[in-house]
C-alpha cells in the first residue's frame, strides 16, 4: 500500500535555528499516525509543512503522491485540519460556520446543507446549530471544528493537539468520533503531548524531540524496547530510609523531586518488601507510554 | 520570500461572499454611517460654505463638494475596510488561517478581499449621489457614469491598505498611514478646492497621488462636464490598484506561509 504521506529528510528552518531537522516518516492509510513530542519538539511546524502552509528549508514531501507545498492547494482539497488555536468565524452562527467553509472548497446547495445535517449529529451539536459561536463552549468549539474539519470528507484528517484544555467529558467524546473516523477508514494524523491519548488513539507514533524523531513504533512496541514492564511509584519517598530504598531488589531506578520510580521486570519482589512499611504511598501499575516519553526526553522542563 | 506572481483561481468569490454575508448582518449601522456622513458634509459643509464660496470651477459649490466626496468617500471606505477588518482577519482572529487549510491560497484571499472593499465604496457611493441628488446637486442621470469609477477608486485604495495591514505590527500602526497618506490627499487632491489653487510644485506632486485622479474623473461625470486626459487617469488607478495588490499579496505570504 502506498504511503499516505512520505517525508525525506524534512528540514525547516527559522533563520538560524533548526526546528524540524532532517526527519523521515511514512504515514500508511487508514490508521491514526501520531506526533508525541515535547512543546517545541517541532510537531506542529512539522504538520505545517504537510498543510503547505509552511515552506521545506530542505528534503522532500508527499502527500497523495504529490510533491507540497507545490501541490498545496490540490492537496488540501483532500485533507481536514484541526487546528491547535481556535478559528472558527466569530461573525457566524454554527451552522454559517460550516457553511463557509464548504464554501471554500467549491460546495454548495442540497449536498453541503445535508452534509452539514450529518456533521451536527455526529459531533452532537445539531441543537446549536443556529447560536453565535462566542457562545460555545471549548468543547463545542472543539467539536465544531472537527466538524467542519470534515466538510469535504476528506482522506487524511489532521489534528494539532485535539483535546489539549477540554475537560475529561469533552476528551471522551472527542476521542470517542475520532476512532469512528478511524473505523470508517480515514487516516488520521495527529500531535499531542497526552500520552493516554497516543496509547489509546495511535496505531503508530514517533516521538519527537528537539526537532528529531528519536523512535517509533507502536504504543506497546515503544514500551517494549525501552522500559521495563512494570512500574513501582513510592510518594514522598523522601521520609523512607534511603538504605532501604537502595536495596530494592533488581530495579532500575530514579528519582523525579518527591518521587522514586523502580523500573523492573517483575515487581512482586520489590512490593512485598515495601507493602510492610506503614503510612507508605505508593503505587504498582504497567509501564505507560510516559515511561517512555520521559526516558526518550528527558524530564527537564521543555520551556 | 515568495515573490511568484499570484494565480487566481477563482475561489476568492467564496472570499467576496464572506464578507457579504457579515455586512448583511450589520446592514443597519453600516447604512447610517454610509448615509449620515455625506449627509452632514453636504448639508454642513455645502451649504454653510457655498453661501459664501457661490460656484467653484464653473459649478456650484454643493455640488463641487459632492463630487469630490463621492472620490474621497470612495477611498476612505476602502482604506477601513483593507486595514482594520483585513488586519483583524489576518492576524487577531486567525480567519486566514483557517481559509489556509483549505485549497484557497494567500493569492485568492487579498483578490477577494480587495473586491469586497471596492463593493464598500460603491455601496457607499451610491448612497452619496442619492443624498447628493436629493440636494440638488447632480447634473442628471449620467452621474450614475460615476459608480464603475467608485468601484475602480475602491481598488486602487484597496491594494495600497492591504500593503498595510500586512505588515502592520497592530492596530496602532495604522496612525503613520493615515497621517502621512490618506489625510494629505483627503486635503490636498481636489476634494474641497481645485489642485490649480496649489502653488505650482505641490501641484506637481499632488498629480502622483491616486486621489487627484479620483476626482477627475468623478467630479465631471457627476455636474455633468467635459471628461479629459482619461486614459491616464484610469491607468494610476489601475497602476494603484494591481501594484498594491501584487505586494500586499507577497507581504501576507510572508507573514502567514512560514
Amino acid at each position: 500500500m502506498t504511503a499516505v504521506i512520505e517525508a525525506r529528510g524534512l528540514t525547516k528552518r527559522f533563520n538560524d535555528n533548526t526546528v524540524v531537522r532532517e526527519i523521515d516518516f511514512s504515514v500508511p492509510p487508514a490508521q491514526c499516525f501520531g506526533f508525541l513530542g515535547p512543546n517545541g519538539a517541532g510537531k506542529t511546524t512539522t504538520l505545517r509543512m504537510i498543510l503547505g502552509q509552511s515552506p521545506l528549508s530542505a528534503g522532500s514531501l508527499s502527500v497523495f503522491g504529490l510533491s507540497v507545498p507545490r501541490h498545496g492547494s490540490k492537496v488540501r482539497k483532500r485533507m481536514g485540519v484541526v487546528p491547535q488555536t481556535d478559528n472558527l468565524d466569530p461573525d457566524f452562527t454554527v451552522v454559517e460556520n460550516l457553511r463557509m467553509y464548504g464554501a471554500y472548497f467549491d460546495l454548495r446547495g442540497d449536498g453541503l446543507a445535508r452534509r452539514i445535517d450529518e456533521l451536527l449529529e455526529f459531533v452532537e451539536l445539531a441543537d446549536r446549530a443556529h447560536v453565535k459561536i462566542n457562545t460555545l463552549s471549548g468543547g463545542m468549539r472543539r467539536r465544531l471544528t472537527i466538524a467542519r474539519a470534515l466538510i469535504n470528507d476528506p482522506e487524511l484528517v489532521v489534528l494539532d493537539e485535539p483535546t489539549t484544555g477540554l475537560d475529561p467529558q469533552a476528551r471522551h467524546m472527542i476521542w470517542a468520533r475520532l476512532r469512528d473516523l478511524r473505523q470508517s477508514g480515514k487516516t488520521l494524523l495527529l500531535t499531542t503531548h497526552y500520552m493516554e491519548e497516543a496509547e489509546r488513539l495511535c496505531d503508530d507514533l514517533v516521538i519527537m524531540d528537539h526537532g528529531q524523531i528519536v523512535d517509533q513504533g507502536s504504543p506497546p512496541q515503544l514500551i517494549q524496547r525501552h522500559v521495563e514492564k512494570e512500574v513501582v511509584e513510592i510518594r514522598e519517598a523522601a521520609t523512607v530510609a534511603n538504605g532501604l530504598l537502595d536495596s530494592l531488589s533488581g530495579c532500575r531506578t530514579e528519582w523525579v523531586g518527591d518521587t522514586f520510580y523502580c523500573y523492573t521486570d517483575d515487581a512482586r519482589p520489590v512490593v512485598a518488601q515495601i507493602d510492610a512499611i506503614d503510612n507508605l504511598v505508593f503505587l504498582h501499575r504497567p509501564a505507560n507510554l510516559e515511561d517512555v516519553f520521559l526516558k526518550l526526553t528527558g524530564r527537564d522542563l521543555k520551556d | 520570500m515568495d515573490m511568484s506572481l499570484p494565480r487566481l483561481k477563482g475561489r476568492s468569490l467564496a472570499i467576496w461572499k464572506r464578507n457579504a454575508l457579515v455586512w448583511r448582518k450589520l446592514i443597519g449601522p453600516s447604512l447610517m454611517i454610509n448615509f449620515g456622513e455625506p449627509l452632514l458634509y453636504l448639508l454642513g459643509l455645502g451649504y454653510g460654505l457655498g453661501l459664501f464660496i457661490g460656484e467653484m470651477a464653473g459649478m456650484d459649490y454643493l455640488t463641487f463638494l459632492a463630487s469630490g466626496i463621492v472620490a474621497s468617500s470612495a477611498m476612505t471606505t476602502a482604506t477601513f475596510e483593507g486595514l482594520y477588518s483585513v488586519y483583524t482577519r489576518m492576524v487577531p482572529q486567525h480567519t486566514y488561517d483557517a481559509m489556509l487549510a483549505t485549497p484557497i491560497e494567500v493569492d485568492d484571499i487579498l483578490a477577494g478581499e480587495m473586491f469586497w472593499c471596492a463593493t464598500k465604496s460603491l455601496i457607499n457611493g451610491v448612497a452619496i449621489l442619492a443624498v447628493a441628488a436629493a440636494l440638488g446637486a447632480v447634473s442628471g442621470p449620467s452621474a450614475l457614469l460615476a459608480l464603475p469609477i467608485v468601484f475602480l477608486i475602491g481598488l486602487c485604495f484597496a491594494g495600497p491598505a492591504m500593503v498595510i495591514s500586512a505588515i502592520s505590527p497592530g492596530y496602532d500602526f495604522f496612525n503613520y498611514y493615515f497621517t502621512l497618506a490618506i489625510t494629505p490627499m483627503f486635503i490636498l487632491c481636489g476634494v474641497f478646492y481645485p489642485v490649480d489653487a496649489l502653488p505650482e510644485p505641490l501641484q506637481a506632486f499632488v498629480q502622483l497621488l491616486p486621489l487627484t485622479h479620483a476626482v477627475a474623473l468623478v467630479r465631471p461625470l457627476v455636474a455633468g462636464q467635459p471628461l479629459s486626459n482619461v486614459p491616464l487617469h484610469l491607468v494610476v488607478l489601475f497602476a494603484y490598484a494591481v501594484i498594491g495588490y501584487y505586494i500586499a499579496v507577497v507581504f501576507a505570504r510572508r507573514r502567514l506561509v512560514v
